[in-house]
């Protein structure tokens, strides 16, 4: 086979695996604006998922010695997602029941999501003596293709559509799952109606409070998987204080990219994945891999200004986003 | 037939921190019956009905829906006694279809089927006439459709109690008359009807019985049949209302502005205004009559410069200076050479108030830009705010109390009392009075006719043809962006005016 062809080949698994974490951090997050809430803490309840997905795979290892890996992977996923749950709790618990500017809670919950999670993974490394990792035959289970290898063999379409790790697939599958839900399903209609005009929604009797606590508890939990994702494939299930920053910046920024839409957040967060590694594989002289890494912001703010000349009323944010809901005010 | 109590409110109380919205109202309302309730703005029309919508919680009393007592805390719960309002601001999301409006909220178990949703609304459509498509955007609709839309969700649910928040101040008379035609087709079906309104022949036309509050109190319902207008506005306002108009003449008027050959397209292509022409005097009211969107808010906007004129000129003349074209200059040099606009749009507060400001910020909004100072001035604001505040009679506890909280009527003063008081020479108003209560409406004709006194060339965009009838000097009739004709505001008669807007000059519209 040509050089060239491999080369591209080995571009687009490896943008898999790097978009993968975008994946779920971008589609908890549209799940929770789609309901109304712009939750900027997503880069606060990445770290955290990922910490406490990797502190909770790494002690169930420890305590039973003898680990399964599919129960590891159930595991950090468990883990990492009750912890975005927590996180986004605070979340709505301060801007739906208290009313405060989401904006300003968002960024809050980023520093404070940041910092609980760098406590928590530095803690263990210091307590487990300077260094937490999980053994080889689990690391396994989180980072090899869940289909036999005759699949993977298959030359070209091999490598792309079947040697990801497991979490690929299932955020595919969550994407498509969401796609449904939010478009043929009665919840997600409903939902959207909280999102698009919460004042609509509450006087059609569909409860606004509990539509948005639950899509964003949900949306927090389904961002943080995203966090543990980095961790155990990216990072290769160590904990390293800076491995996560700026992956749940880039999750917001790719919700925008995506227009709020599930289906395409599956390309959307593979070319992310591209654009992040692309100083690595197509590295050209002079230029710096800081330019590089601004690609995908750049590239977002191309989305918005092309879609904002449209002007199609579908690929409009929310109307309802960011605005917190109060029934009795006009 | 048997008359059947659809729905009592027994001595209903709602506070809003220390403002008593009702004070103890106490209504009821028969099957098969319409009720008008009436009352002036801020009167507490809109919270009562809330209250039996779900949205409001009443902090006293008790509402008792077919004789049962019941506790109304959602409007989820207002569904099941088949209580449905339709809110004056529609309550529709702009990126979903008519059907899926229309299904928001249901509590159907079944699979989400919008083939099957939208047959069961062409059903409604064709049972009472509407025409409406059910897969059609709300965002591509007029605001009669999405009326229709709001009316057709409510009848989807089965309801048997319908509340109309002012549903005629945004249709034209032909709409009206349709939706009319409608509420009796349901009276007749059965059902119980509210209808919220401050135009008191839609009162006598259309109701079996009218209620009426005044400042939040319960003053008595009357049957329709027994009383006439004198009366039900003598309780309305407590006190007799004149109903003339005072009209004076002023001395000398001269030409102030005088367009010719104006016209304009919309961003649609369409033509709004077709070679519009004629002259507005110094000194006296130019009323501009038509069926809602025949082009007033763009012949307005082309004079004020927020709507690009494609053809023709706007010759302004400055008392003791030469005409200038207004065409081609920007709003501010407009405004700032005496051209002023009050323009009260369907929503109240898209154009020309910030609702998160007070009073005095929005007195600001005109005047920031005066004096030399690098801050600006608040305390000449501060006093013009206060002046509208006591003169028109705003409710408000305070000039920093936030516009938007305040009620639609109120918030209509203080657009209109500030307009007047940047003291123009040309006065453009649109739909001054829309929604407002009488007693205030007259303020409101005091004013403007203070200022033809004055000599300011007023235009004055109305809807009710009495009143321009009665308060204008000449009227300008528009018909599809045309002007149909230029009538003497005392010669003509109703019936000549009301012929000019739906033909032009009197012959069939082509």
């Amino acid at each position: 086979m040509p050089e060239f062809v491999n080369l591209t080949i080995a571009l687009i698994v490896a943008a898999i695996t790097y978009g993968t974490p975008f994946l779920f951090g971008t589609l908890g997050e549209i799940l929770t604006e789609k309901s109304g809430n712009l939750n900027l803490g997503v880069e606060g309840i990445m770290f955290m998922g990922g910490a406490v997905g990797l502190g909770g795979v790494f002690y169930y290892e420890k305590l039973t010695g003898n680990a399964n890996g599919i129960v590891a992977v159930i595991v950090g996923i468990l883990c990492a997602f009750i912890a975005g749950c927590i996180a986004s709790l605070i979340f709505s618990f301060i801007t739906i029941t208290l009313r405060a500017n989401q904006n300003v809670t968002g960024l809050a919950l980023s520093i404070f999501g940041t910092g609980v999670g760098q406590f928590i993974g530095e803690y263990m490394r210091v307590s487990e003596g300077g260094y937490i990792a999980i053994s080889n035959s689990l690391k396994g289970f989180f980072q090899n293709s869940p289909f036999p290898a005759f699949l993977q063999e298959i030359p070209v379409v091999g490598p792309i559509l079947f040697s990801s790790s497991v979490f690929f697939y299932m955020g595919v599958v969550l994407a498509i799952a969401m796609h449904l839900f939010l478009k043929r399903s009665r919840k997600g209609l409903y939902l959207r109606s909280v999102g698009e005009s919460p004042a609509t929604a509450d006087a059609a009797g569909i409860n606004v409070t509990r539509y948005r606590y639950l899509a964003t508890v949900i949306g927090g939990g389904i961002s943080a998987i995203g966090g543990m994702v980095y961790i155990m494939t990216i990072a290769g299930c160590v904990w390293n204080h800076e491995g996560l920053s700026g992956v749940g910046w880039l999750a917001v920024a790719l919700v925008i990219f995506c227009l709020w839409r599930p289906l395409s957040s599956i390309w959307g967060s593979i070319l992310f994945g591209a654009l992040m590694i692309l100083y690595l594989r197509l590295n050209i002289p002079f230029i710096p891999m800081q330019i590089y890494k601004i690609l995908p912001y750049v590239v977002t703010v191309i989305v918005l200004i092309v879609s904002s000349m449209r002007n199609q009323k579908e690929n409009q944010p929310p109307e309802g986003l960011g605005l917190n809901y109060f029934r009795e005010e006009r | 037939m048997e008359t059947v109590c659809a729905i009592e409110l027994k001595n209903i109380t709602k506070r809003f921190g220390s403002v008593v919205a009702n004070d103890g109202i106490n209504l009821s309302l028969n099957r098969g019956e319409i009720l008008s309730l009436l009352g002036e703005n801020g009167s507490g029309k809109t919270t009562l009905m809330n209250m039996l919508s779900g949205i409001y919680y009443p902090d006293e009393g008790e509402i008792c829906v077919g004789g049962e007592k019941v506790t109304i805390s959602s409007p989820k719960d207002a569904f099941r006694y088949g209580i449905g309002m339709i809110h004056q601001h529609y309550k529709l999301v702009d990126v979903f279809t008519a059907a899926e409006n229309i299904v928001l909220g249901l509590d159907d178990e079944e699979k989400l089927d919008m083939n099957q949703t939208n047959a069961k609304v062409r059903a409604i459509c064709e049972k009472y006439g509407f025409d409406i498509d059910p897969t059609k955007k709300i965002y591509d609709m007029s605001v009669s459709q999405k009326q229709t839309v709001e009316i057709i969700k409510v009848l989807y649910r089965g309801a048997d109690i319908l509340i109309l928040d002012e549903p005629t101040a945004v249709l034209t008379p032909q709409e009206t008359d349709k939706l009319f035609a409608v509420l009796r087709n349901m009276r007749a079906d059965g059902k119980a009807i509210v209808i919220i309104t401050h135009k008191l022949h839609e009162v006598m036309a259309l109701s079996d019985k009218v209620a009426v509050l005044r400042k939040g109190k319960y003053i008595g319902t009357v049957n329709t049949a027994e009383t006439n207008p004198q009366a039900l506005t003598d309780m309305m306002v407590g006190h007799t209302v004149t109903l003339n108009i005072d009209r004076p003449t002023y001395e000398k008027p001269v030409p102030r502005l005088s367009l010719s050959g104006v016209s304009c397209f919309d961003a649609e292509g369409v033509k709004r205004l077709d070679d519009v022409s004629f002259t507005a005097m110094g000194g006296e009211i130019l009323g501009i009559a038509g069926v809602a969107g025949s082009g007033q808010r763009e012949l307005l906007e082309c004079i004020a410069g927020l709507h690009p004129v494609s053809s023709g000129s706007i010759m302004y003349t400055p008392d003791e200076a030469a005409p200038s074209d207004l065409v081609g200059k920007s709003p501010m040099q407009i405004r700032k050479s005496g051209v002023a606009m009050a323009f009260v749009p369907e929503d109240r507060l898209g154009m020309g108030l910030v609702g998160s400001m007070g009073m005095t910020g929005n007195m600001m909004l005109r005047s920031w830009r005066k004096g030399k100072s690098i801050f600006v001035n608040r305390k000449d604001p501060n006093k013009l705010a206060n002046q509208i505040w006591h003169d028109l009679e705003v409710v408000t506890p305070s000039t920093e109390f936030p516009v938007r909280r305040m009620s639609g009527g109120n918030v209509q003063k203080v657009l209109v009392g500030r307009e007047i008081a940047s003291a123009p020479s040309v006065l453009m108003t649109a739909y001054a009075v829309r929604g407002l209560d009488i007693n205030t409406s007259y303020t409101i004709y005091n004013l403007l006719t203070e200022q033809k006194m004055q000599g300011v060339a007023v235009v004055y965009v109305g809807e009710d043809l009495d009143v321009l009838l009665e308060l204008c000097d000449r009227i300008l009739v528009l018909c599809g962006g045309k002007v149909s004709g230029i009538v003497d505001a005392r010669t003509t008669t109703k019936e000549e005016v009301g012929l000019l807007m739906t033909r032009v000059g009197g012959k069939e519209a082509e």
